[in-house]
């Protein structure tokens, strides 16, 4: 358990190195995704299965996608076929297959390995039963609070992120018409 | 889990910071800036993790989760904010934004 922590961790700064020196933001995104799983694994082997699945969910899934769908959106324009092609070097993606290479042995390992025996110093899963019952009792005001900063960030997104139409008061209008 | 170990995530997560605080500050381009600080917070949620797998309490992971769902809105808000910018100055290069003329 402890190697594999240990290798996990080397993996996630390798890909946070590689995050911060990429030019293509793409790229960057590739290596951000292997980081995130490879926190994911790290969270695993310090006790806290129910986060590492959050982890991989909502980083890994939720906010990435969401990042390339706006690069998408800002529809940059030197990018053409070439540059499609030139994406699919295997140069560029070989970096990532293999610190996600890394990851998939560590959990067939895990899988294979089945529960260890308890032995003195091992790592005590805290269990999602057990951040439930701590997260809707001691914590309920953070949840509450939670849900209304979540809204605030729904309506300011939805604010800012909107096109404003060019509005033209009436009088504006009908001189321009008659101009 | 033994207290090297503790004391060798508590460094992953130092490391971490440290990498997503140094990227903030050397890149220009600000999807680059918004991806270190997701770097930055999840370290921060590590940390939390390491605490709470330390005294094997739940506390910890309830932090990580409260973090979680900030990282999650303060990136649909920096989102909105990035795709205003580039809207209205036609690149993503922050020095463009340096000025706050409305």
């Amino acid at each position: 358990m402890e190697l594999t922590f240990y290798i996990a961790a080397a993996v996630a700064v390798l890909s946070t190195i590689m995050v911060i020196t990429r030019y293509n933001i793409i790229h960057a995104l590739l290596y951000l995704v292997v980081s995130f799983l490879a926190v994911a694994v790290v969270f695993f082997t310090l006790g806290a299965p129910f986060m590492a699945a959050l982890e991989v969910i909502i980083y890994a899934g939720a906010i990435v996608v969401l990042i390339i769908f706006v690069i998408m959106m800002l529809n940059l324009t030197q990018e053409d076929v070439q540059r499609e092609k030139e994406w699919l070097n295997p140069s560029i993606w070989v970096g990532p297959a293999i610190l996600s290479a890394v990851l998939l042995a560590e959990l067939v390992y895990i899988v294979a390995a089945g529960t260890p025996p308890q032995t003195e110093g091992a790592v005590v899963a805290v269990d999602a039963k057990l951040v439930g019952l701590s997260l809707f009792g001691p914590y309920i005001l953070g949840v509450q609070l939670c849900g209304i900063m979540l809204t605030a960030g729904i309506v300011g997104a939805y604010h800012l992120g909107r096109q404003k139409k060019k509005v033209i008061h009436r009088f504006l209008q009908e001189r321009s018409a008659a101009a | 889990m033994s207290a090297s170990t503790m004391e060798a995530a508590l460094l992953l997560a130092g490391v971490l910071f440290m990498l997503g605080l140094i990227s903030v500050l050397i890149r220009r381009n600000i999807i680059f800036m918004l991806i270190s600080v997701e770097i930055m917070l999840n370290a921060a949620g590590l940390a939390f993790i390491v605490a709470g797998s330390r005294w094997v309490q739940p506390d910890g992971q309830v932090m990580f989760i409260f973090i979680l769902t900030m990282a999650a809105a303060e990136v649909s808000v920096g989102l909105a904010l990035i795709l205003q910018i580039y809207h209205q100055l036609k690149t993503l290069d922050s020095d463009a934004a340096s000025f706050m003329k409305g």
